[in-house]
């Protein structure tokens, strides 16, 4: 049987991924970010053993245009390729699929009522990449976990809800749990915390919102859920408004988590925050 | 600037909503073709006849022709796909930033909490 077996919050910053490329671990202006990560990487290597990673993320005009844009489209292949976001394809291998995994999760999110766009080619941006690195060692040509990829629109409005991202991820869950295979399934939900690009009031961060976001994403998700778009941008900026990935993470763990790591560091444009949660029920 | 716009109403913001995003859709359209090299050489060679091919209004145009980004946004530019276009100009997102809120880079930078950590 599938089993969710971990559950992660993860920023993603395309600086991060240069600053992973360019081996600035030690850097005095990276080395926290890096240092705040690795305990859960540890903890997913020694403890969790994912064999499946379900990502929520967000694409940044890069491999989807406005011309056609789903609210939530999820990768069936069996592998997806590392994305040039303009600048060179970043050194990471491509990602291994799950197709199997993938064809169980779609048949049965779209008989639960979540009518997801199907990928069969996604090209992966620095929306998906940023946090696999940091979460999982991989060498020059293979990962440790194979990878299904979950887009959510956050870029253009109508947004789908809070609400709606967390009843995605419970139905995530019965997904997981219907799944026949034994396979440990880690769910993770990209994006955030505060940040904002456009506008006058480009830079805006709100580190006292995204430190109490933290804390009540486990204990009120709903409350935190049932927030208006409008409340979340005018707090955390308008691309601060992408942390309802975060619920889709959320809602596919159990109604009560035990926090097993937290990590906050905001240097330049972005609130960056990691949280690992174990399912406590 | 969509009249839509006012129902978001927070300050120095501009919402990406569908209003925006149909008012801006030449502009953004135009700025995703410069993922390819080719394009992004064309465009240089001739940022007129390339922004005439993809339509863009006068305004948008003298919006690209003036480099002036928080204008871009207003008439719908989309700061993931501009990016594009700032690459191709040589403009990076902290540059553009700072213009949008009316500082210097210098300026900006001495806003930040780790300014080394670009
Ligand atoms: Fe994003």
């Amino acid at each position: 049987m599938g089993k969710i077996v971990a559950g992660i919050g993860s920023s993603h910053v395309p600086s991060i991924g240069r600053a992973y490329d360019q081996k600035k671990q030690a850097d005095p202006a990276w080395q926290p970010l890096f240092d705040g990560y690795e305990p859960v990487k540890r903890w997913l290597a020694e403890e969790v053993k994912a064999d499946v990673v379900i990502l929520v993320y967000n694409d940044h005009g890069t491999e989807f245009f406005l011309d056609c844009y789903p609210t939530f489209a999820l990768g069936v292949a069996d592998s997806y390729a590392v994305a040039d976001e303009g600048y060179g394809k970043r050194p990471l291998p491509d990602f291994p699929g799950d197709a199997a995994f993938s064809e169980h999760l779609a048949n049965h999110l779209v008989a639960d009522e979540f009518d997801l766009t199907l990928c069969q080619e996604m090209a992966l941006d620095h929306g998906f990449l940023t946090a696999m690195p940091l979460l999982w060692d991989h060498d020059d040509t293979a990962w440790p976990v194979k990878v299904v990829p979950l887009l959510v629109n956050v870029i253009q409005h109508p947004l789908p809800t809070g609400q709606r991202c967390y009843k995605l991820g419970e139905a995530i869950r019965r997904a997981v749990e219907a799944y026949p295979e034994d396979t440990r399934v880690a769910v993770v939900g990209t994006g955030g915390l505060s940040h904002q690009l456009n506008g006058e009031r480009f830079g805006h961060i709100n580190e006292e919102w995204d430190k109490q976001w933290l804390q009540r994403i486990q204990d009120a998700p709903r409350e935190l859920a049932a927030l208006s778009h409008k409340e979340v941008m005018t707090a955390a900026g308008a691309e601060g408004g992408e942390v309802i990935m975060w619920f889709v993470m959320r809602g596919a763990m159990t109604e009560r988590v035990e926090e097993v790591h937290r990590f906050y560091y905001a240097p330049m444009t972005t609130g960056i925050g990691l949280l690992a949660l174990n399912n406590s029920d | 600037m969509p009249d839509t716009q006012e129902r978001w109403g927070i300050p120095g913001t501009y919402v990406f909503d569908l209003a925006l995003s149909r008012q801006g859709y030449a502009i953004n359209k135009m700025c995703n073709s410069l993922k390819f090299d080719e394009n992004r050489e064309a465009f240089k060679a001739d940022e007129e006849a390339y922004m005439e091919r993809y339509g863009l209004s006068e305004e948008q145009k003298q919006a690209i022709r003036e480099r002036d980004w928080l204008r871009l946004t207003q008439l719908g530019g989309n700061l993931f796909f501009f990016l594009k276009l700032g690459a191709t100009l040589g403009y990076g997102l902290y540059t553009i930033g700072a213009q949008m809120r009316g500082e210097s880079y210098e300026q900006f930078m001495s806003t930040r909490n780790v300014p080394g950590a670009t």
